[in-house]
């Protein structure tokens, strides 16, 4: 998609502007093409944005019958090649586990926002939570890894949902793009960026003849040790099969062969994996003069950054890790901090879910301890310091030879 | 022309795929066989003919056509193709569904895949029962009938997805028994033709997971049974209409076959084309006022 | 410079479009930060509807407001509910044909919006001039960024009424703020 084109139908160069569209925004600047998605609280605003931009820019919306539905339509519209989207949030992103698991087999690049509301079910459908942070990971069945990023302002909204079709495209695999419920209705200013500011990929096409094609053979003879295969989008007369079955290189089913399911499933978890260093996005403050570190990650970074700034001031010496990848999860960067404090905090809106794999990265190199809120409120700064305050006291009183 | 199975074989199927799943008598190899014959006279290009289905012993027919393929999650067929469609109107899309993946899991797909009217064929493959998972009660099972999981008979009514496909309002419905070779091959050129939902339903033997429990494990019994169980739609109104008493206690039970509906109607992807046409902002200046 | 208004009123009134045009008049066109929060759900019709905009030159971390510096009251219900939240120098303004009951131990600025937006024509523009009088009262935007994100954000054709609301409640905050001064001089 011609990105003057579509800066023409955005509009002013700064707005001011809600989260949600500032994914239709992003989506569009990344050249997406085809969205489909079910009407739901609060992401119901991507959708219409899409709805009302993609066609002055020769893209198609469609409304799906339910979310299963339009996860299926983008996978389907992938393989014709287009940059596809749809969005939703928690009750609508668990009914698309199942062909999220089907995109991640079949290789098909597409980007999932998941505009995080409070659950477990209907929950608290119009305020913000973040709990679906392992559902993400782990919402499909079976051996996998997936991309997610968690953007924690508008402008970043913008810019993340661009790199999330990057990334979906160069590793051919589902990405998801989180914002939280509060970031969602909230605007703020965006402005657009110039073609000069961002990058805009596409996947490796084919490069073969058709004699020598086959779909899912990693890299191509000029990069054979690249992990992800070309492609060839249907209608191009390559012929391709695709299928979730167990496949061979050739794309046809080896349900009964171990070799192959291993290779298959080893490859689709490494190209990612092995590309940890190109999709790994945070942000630090004061990494090299801390004891303390606040890890956080979406809408509730921010109110840590006002905590941190009240902190300093007080002659806390705390410093504060951003996630913004939140998968694969970024373990070294955890533990380089984990070497250079004696206690980590992480606040989060759920009973504690990253804390896991934080403390399995931190691995008893310092005290983590959570700061949990639920109730559809995002923590205020005073909790997080009144949070954080606690957490060194009692780990004063814990360790009092040591001090 | 008379067209033979081979000939058909080497210019369509993928040799790598062979030997089939199909168990012996199954009526799905005749379903490809006919389809692949309807194909062949229509001329359709196979470069741009894009085959989808769901899961379940029919889905798997894409698998063994040399084209385009996306064999996805169960009932979810529909679903992807509609994604295939709308993204590039220019495809040829055809599905094969079974009665579980379209008129169970799918049921709401279907529904609105028929409802947009979108343009796409559906082939279902009505065998009565799930037989991939061994012969479990369909959402299309003869009421009474023996399977694994109504092991003292079916006590559920069945769904009639062609009389469904037509209420909805699918321009193109018509169903067949595998036992008729020339109708069902004629409604599926007809069903590639029509611009929108074409719905083409087949009723198909499975003596292994069905047939076995219902008396019709013998492969002249299952054909013998269609025969018996079928009556054309022009009969069936005929003698709804003219019958005697007698004739009409004769229905009960007979399954409707024939081309239920075949009418012009807008479809979905052109409305849409369309519609993008006029709003795009690329678009020539002249162009645009004319629309 | 932080300052945290809420704007409040009932569904209809355009309460949640005047805090856009505040949040893009500072962020867009007078280089200040600014962010819009809402509240959301049934609620969005009818009944009380609320916005909330912070402005500050510097980033803004935490995205709600703490406690209101300014209150606008466009409705007595909403006047009652939020009255109790406003900083000890906050002030308040309030449509006083709508909010009649408007008691309240902050300095307070009487802005008649909805009439004034009738006699323009269309009381649909009430939330225009409530914001052109938030302007010239607190001086938390200028005129200029004001003037330029209204104009930009209504349709082309309501432009003109639009402009001439707004600098409506320029002049309606200019009087409200010399009536409150006058008040403040005679102790009442």
């Amino acid at each position: 998609m011609d990105t003057n084109l579509v800066r023409q139908v955005l509009g002013q160069k700064v707005q001011f502007i809600h989260g949600d569209m500032a994914c239709v925004y992003g989506a569009l600047l990344a050249g997406c093409n085809f969205f489909a998605g079910y009407p739901i609280t609060p992401a119901t605003e991507v959708a219409e944005g899409m709805s009302e931009l993609l066609p002055k820019l020769g893209g198609r919306y469609i409304q799906m019958e339910d979310e299963i539905a339009s996860m299926g339509a983008i996978i389907g519209a992938s393989w014709t090649g287009a940059k596809a989207m749809t969005s939703t949030s928690g009750p609508g992103f668990s009914l698309m586990q199942e062909n999220i698991g089907y995109a991640v087999m079949s290789e098909a690049p597409c980007v999932i926002v998941n505009v995080q509301r409070s659950g477990p079910s209907t929950g608290q459908p119009t305020l913000p939570a973040q709990g679906d942070m392992m559902q993400a990971r782990w919402g499909t069945h079976g051996d996998h890894e997936i991309i997610m990023l968690y953007p924690y302002s508008v402008q970043e909204a913008l810019e993340m949902t661009i790199t999330a079709f990057n990334l979906a495209e160069k590793y051919r695999t589902p990405v998801l793009l989180f914002i939280d419920a509060e970031l969602g209705h909230m605007q703020e200013k965006v402005v657009i960026p110039e073609d000069d500011e961002f990058e805009v990929c596409y996947r490796q096409t084919v490069t073969v003849s058709k004699e020598e094609y086959q779909a899912f053979r990693p890299g191509n003879n000029a990069h054979p040790d690249r992990l992800v295969p070309e492609f060839a989008p249907f209608g191009s007369g390559y012929r391709t099969y695709v299928t979730g079955l167990t496949h061979n290189e050739a794309g046809l089913p080896r349900t009964n062969s171990p070799e192959i399911h291993d290779r298959m499933i080893r490859r689709l978890c490494e190209k990612i994996l092995a590309n940890r260093a190109d999709m790994t996005f945070f942000k630090e403050s004061y990494a090299d003069d801390c004891d303390i570190a606040l890890v956080a990650y979406g809408i509730t970074a921010r109110a840590c950054e006002d905590a941190v700034a009240e902190a300093r001031e007080r002659g806390i010496k705390v410093g504060m890790l951003r996630l913004i990848t939140i998968w694969p999860f970024p373990e070294d960067l955890i533990q380089q901090w984990a070497r250079k404090v004696r206690l980590m905090v992480v606040p989060e809106m759920n009973l504690g879910q990253m804390i896991h794999p934080i403390r399995e990265a931190v691995a008893g190199q310092c005290r983590v301890v959570p700061l949990n809120k639920i109730g559809g409120e995002v923590h205020t700064p005073g909790e997080i310091l009144e949070g954080m305050v606690r957490a060194i006291e009692r780990e004063r009183e814990r360790e009092p030879a040591a001090a | 022309m008379i067209k033979d199975a081979e000939t058909l074989r080497n210019k369509y199927l993928r040799d790598a795929m062979f030997p089939t799943i199909f168990c012996d008598g199954c009526g799905i190899g005749n379903v490809l066989q006919y389809t692949l014959w309807a194909i062949d006279n229509l001329g359709l290009d196979m470069d741009r003919t894009v085959f989808v289905s769901g899961i379940g012993c029919s889905s798997r027919l894409p698998g063994y056509i040399k084209a385009d393929g996306l064999h996805t999650t169960h009932g979810r067929a529909l679903a992807f193709a509609t994604g295939v469609k709308v993204a590039n109107p220019d495809l040829t899309v055809i599905v094969f569904t079974g009665d579980g993946d379209c008129a169970g899991i799918g049921g709401n797909h279907f529904i609105h895949a028929i409802r947009r009217n979108i343009d796409i064929t559906v082939i279902a493959v009505n065998n009565f029962t799930y037989g991939m998972t061994g012969g479990q009660v369909a959402p299309t099972t003869p009421i009474g009938s023996i399977t694994t999981t109504t092991p003292y008979g079916s006590a559920e009514p069945p769904f009639d997805m062609s009389e469904m496909a037509k209420v909805i309002g699918a321009p193109y419905v018509a169903r067949w028994p595998v036992t008729y070779p020339y109708q069902p091959i004629k409604s599926i050129e007809a069903g590639v033709q029509k611009r929108g939902f074409a719905f083409v339903e087949l009723f198909a033997p499975c003596p292994t997971a069905y047939g076995r429990r219902n008396k019709l494990r013998n492969i002249e019994q299952a054909w013998q049974w269609y025969r018996d169980h079928v009556i054309l739609l022009d009969d069936y109104e005929r003698i709804q209409r003219f019958g005697s008493a007698e004739e009409k206690r004769s229905l009960v039970g007979k399954l409707k076959i024939g081309v239920f509906q075949d009418v012009e109607k807008r479809s979905f992807t052109d409305a849409l084309e369309e519609q993008i046409a006029s709003l795009r902002v690329d678009k020539p200046e002249p162009e645009r006022q004319a629309a | 410079m932080k300052q945290e208004i809420r704007i409040c009123g009932f569904g209809g009134q355009g309460v949640v479009l005047a805090g856009h045009v505040l949040g893009k008049a500072a962020a867009a066109y007078d280089g200040l930060t600014a962010i819009l929060t809402q509240s959301y759900g049934p609620e969005a019709r009818g009944g009380a509807a609320r916005t909330e905009v912070v402005i500050s030159d510097r980033s803004i971390g935490y995205p709600r407001i703490v406690s209101a510096d300014v209150l606008v009251a466009m409705s007595q219900e909403a006047f009652h509910k939020f009255r109790e939240d406003i900083r000890e120098h906050g002030i308040v303004i309030v449509d006083p044909d709508l909010v009649i009951d408007h008691q309240v131990e902050r300095k307070t600025y009487r802005v008649p919006a909805t009439r004034i937006a009738e006699e323009l024509g269309n009381k649909i523009t009430a939330n225009v001039v409530m914001v052109g009088a938030l302007t010239s009262i607190t001086e938390v935007v200028t005129r200029d960024a004001m003037m330029q994100s209204v104009l930009e954000t209504v349709p082309a054709r309501f432009k003109d009424l639009n402009r001439r609301a707004l600098e409506a409640g320029f002049r309606a905050g200019e009087e409200a703020r010399s009536v409150e001064a006058t008040l403040a001089l005679t102790g009442e």
